[in-house]
């Protein structure tokens, strides 16, 4: 029999466009503070801790070793990381769980994209050799995904357009969000995305604490049981790859047993609204699934951890009792290269 | 429910050296892979997933490279696990993979972790920039060596000993093809006679900076039955963290190691290190580590390390063989040199190792650090299967 894993806190800051004020560690350790506090657990209670972060985002070697120091690593601690999404450090952390090397984890992720030009950044992770030297950005090569979605009529403008507003419309219930309520949907920033179709720059931290079995129950009323998770990767060359479709988020979603029964909601990391037209084919949601309750990645996209809060916002909904069955998604790369899906569940009510 | 198993059956090493021109990242990381899949006498096809561990992606200028990697490392369709822990990252890299297999995840794993450092400058992608740092370090030896003089006061060690360990180092690594350095000419008067570099590192006591990459298949224990060679297991591994810098740091042994052993003793059921263990594989980018990790890492009484490198116990023919490869003194490749230490260990008690083979090598230690001495990876790795 597998151990069951749960989610049993969350905890995110106020995803805010700088924070100049602030460092890294600064902007985490109310985070870590807080997602302990929900739990009652302290540092030295955890089992194993694993985080994601970037260096080029920090814009130094080694940046999350300071961050590290922020957790209190005293007396040593049972530790790794992961220069991905947070989402993935989960994925470490679960893997760990389910060894039954320890029965609980402390997971976080931040990024600050704010000191540098986060599109120039983003292009410093494609091929080196033959796509790097291009120096495209990452709104270009949304924007070529969306004009494929067009030309194969899954989408149109106005379309996007609806996502978008949607999106910041549900996000005025969420204290957290960068962007909120109407937000213009702007002029073409690469054609055919407009600033309301790309999600704000900013930055953010997030943590979750995961649990196995009865421990779980002891911390948490309602946990948010992980029933399967799983992450895929593509090709790196876009034109490898068919724009319009992602077999990587329908196959890890597969695995994950997403489509085994309906999921009530589904929080997509969809940083451009055009990238859920094809995470929503992909993963066959349907109309009745409440997509993005929390507003999604065009409401606040920490990169690091945006991914990390989609499963994060998916199990305090199971917490508070909102939600039954839930999917979470994550992605990393240009134009959703790589995907990871989590299915989240509460006990019966 | 017991974790699962696992064995290493599948080893691979790029050739390692300063620069390596002739290929591209891909083509670099795909070398080790692809020789770690043969080994293995498996296909792509066989992998389930692929984990990859770098240390800083500034050194190359790609930003998580694992993005663009995915291609080379036949993982399209596959998940894909990037690790960083710094120096460390090769062995944490190795244990991560290790535990998708014992959570039953995944049967069959490819594990990868490179640096190609000459597309950078090391030295100084080490030496971080003001605001982070104060500007009086150059390179991890600036870092490292007034710790060395510490452990140097502390146990009284004569001056002599750095230089028996880099001689010692570096004559092995010309046992061992890949090794980047094979200094043929080296004489311990020649190690001794190199210009003092951080004092009291030499030059000759130094890691170099290289290009290269490491690879291991690791799978179940029906994974292993199918092996075409005799597959190294896991009896033990563990991961530990402290911070870089506090009141109360012990920069010579840090507690952090010593936990991260026990752990991995405890695992494995051992309760005598220095008997139980038949080598060790450890991470000594400066000659002073030797000794240094001999006692952190419980072989010695603290203070008495030194003792075992001068009387020759750990040459590759004494009694307890360090750094059979050459060690991360012969071959410097960052982001691998955590894994090169674990695959040198699997190698050696699957009798794959050689002229650097030690004889009837049944237990094998291979141990990986990082950061400011404050990240550690250790797998103790078994002949016999483990016992539970």
């Amino acid at each position: 029999m597998t151990r069951q894993i749960a989610v049993v806190a969350f905890a995110q800051s106020d995803h805010r466009r700088t924070t100049d004020e602030l460092s890294e560690v600064e902007m985490l350790m109310p985070v870590l503070h807080e997602v302990l506090a929900r739990t009652g657990l302290r540092t030295a209670d955890i089992g194993f801790t694993c985080s994601g972060s970037s260096d080029y985002l920090a814009g130094r070697a080694f940046s999350f070793t300071m961050t590290l120091d922020g957790v209190g690593a005293w007396p040593p601690i049972s530790e790794s990381h992961v220069e991905m999404d947070g989402a993935f450090a989960l994925y470490e952390a679960w893997s760990k769980l389910l060894t039954g090397d320890a029965d609980t984890a402390l997971v976080y992720a931040y990024g600050k994209s704010s000191p540098g030009s986060l599109r120039d950044v983003l292009t410093r992770q494609l091929d080196p050799y033959y796509l790097a030297p291009l120096w495209p950005d990452s709104v270009a090569l949304a924007a070529l995904q969306a004009q494929a979605l067009i030309d194969a009529g899954d989408t149109d403008e106005s379309a996007l357009a609806a996502i978008g507003a949607r999106s910041r419309a549900a996000a005025t219930a969420n204290p957290h969000a960068q962007l909120r309520g109407p937000v213009p949907q702007g002029d073409h920033l690469v054609r055919p995305l407009r600033t309301g179709d790309c999600p704000p720059i900013g930055d953010g931290a997030a943590a979750v604490i995961l649990a196995a079995g009865d421990r779980a129950r002891q911390l948490c009323a309602r946990p948010a049981w992980i029933r399967g998770l799983d992450h895929r990767i593509e090709p790196h060359s876009l034109g490898a790859r068919d724009l319009t479709d992602s077999p990587s988020a329908r196959l890890a979603a597969e695995r994950a047993g997403a489509f085994e029964r309906p999921v009530e909601t589904a929080e997509l990391h969809a940083p451009f609204s055009s990238q859920e037209v094809v995470l929503r084919k992909a993963l066959r949601l349907g109309g009745e699934v409440v997509v993005n309750p929390s507003g999604g990645a065009l409401a606040a996209n920490p990169v690091m951890a945006a991914g990390l809060i989609r499963i994060g916002e998916a199990a305090a909904r199971i917490h508070r009792g909102a939600c039954d069955r839930a999917l979470a998604h994550a992605t990393s790369g240009p134009c959703l290269q790589q995907n990871l899906v989590a299915v989240l569940e509460g006990d019966a009510r | 429910m017991s974790k699962e198993p696992v064995a290493v059956v599948g080893i691979g090493q790029s050739k390692h050296a300063a620069a390596r021109r002739d290929v591209s990242l891909a083509g670099l990381v795909r070398e080790a892979a692809r020789r770690a899949v043969d080994d293995a006498e498996l296909s792509w096809a066989d992998i389930d997933a692929v984990v990859i561990g770098k240390a800083p992606d500034f050194f190359e200028g790609v930003m998580m490279p694992e993005l663009y990697l995915a291609d080379a490392l036949g993982a399209v369709g596959k998940p894909v696990l990037r690790v960083h822990t710094a120096g460390s990252v090769g062995g944490s890299t190795a244990l991560v993979a290790a535990n998708l297999v014992a959570a039953r995840l995944h049967g069959t794993v490819l594990t990868v972790a490179f640096e190609k450092q000459s597309e950078s400058n090391a030295m100084w992608g080490l030496s971080l920039p003001i605001p982070f740092q104060q500007p009086l370090l150059a390179g991890a030896g600036g870092f490292f060596a007034p710790h060395v003089r510490a452990y140097m006061r502390r146990s009284g060690a004569p001056d002599t000993v750095g230089a028996l360990v880099a001689h010692k180092d570096r004559r092995n690594a010309l046992k061992n093809p890949y090794a980047h350095l094979h200094e043929h000419d080296i004489t311990l008067e020649k190690v001794m006679a190199a210009p003092m570099l951080w004092d009291p590192v030499r030059y000759s006591e130094t890691c170099p900076s290289s290009d290269g990459a490491c690879a291991m298949v690791l799978t179940d224990r029906a994974g292993a039955a199918r092996a075409p060679r005799p597959p190294a297991w896991l009896l033990g591994g563990a991961m530990r963290s402290e911070p870089t810098l506090f009141a109360g740091k012990d920069f010579v042994s840090p507690r952090a190691g010593r936990d991260c052993a026990a752990d991995v003793y405890r695992q494995a059921g051992i309760t005598d290190p220095r008997r139980d263990i038949d080598a060790v594989e450890m991470y000594v980018p400066f000659s002073w580590y030797e000794p240094m990790w001999l006692e952190n890492l419980g072989f010695a009484e603290e203070g008495e390390g030194w003792k075992l490198t001068e009387a020759g116990v750990t040459a590759l023919d004494g009694d307890l063989p360090v750094n059979m490869s050459g060690g991360v003194l012969s071959t410097n490749p960052i982001g691998a040199s955590g894994m090169l230490r674990f695959a040198e260990a699997a190698l050696q008690v699957r009798g794959q190792a050689g002229e650097h083979q030690v004889p009837r090598a049944r237990k094998v230690l291979g141990h990986a650090y990082g950061g400011g001495s404050q990240f550690f990876a250790m797998w103790l790795v078994g002949a016999e299967p483990p016992e539970r």
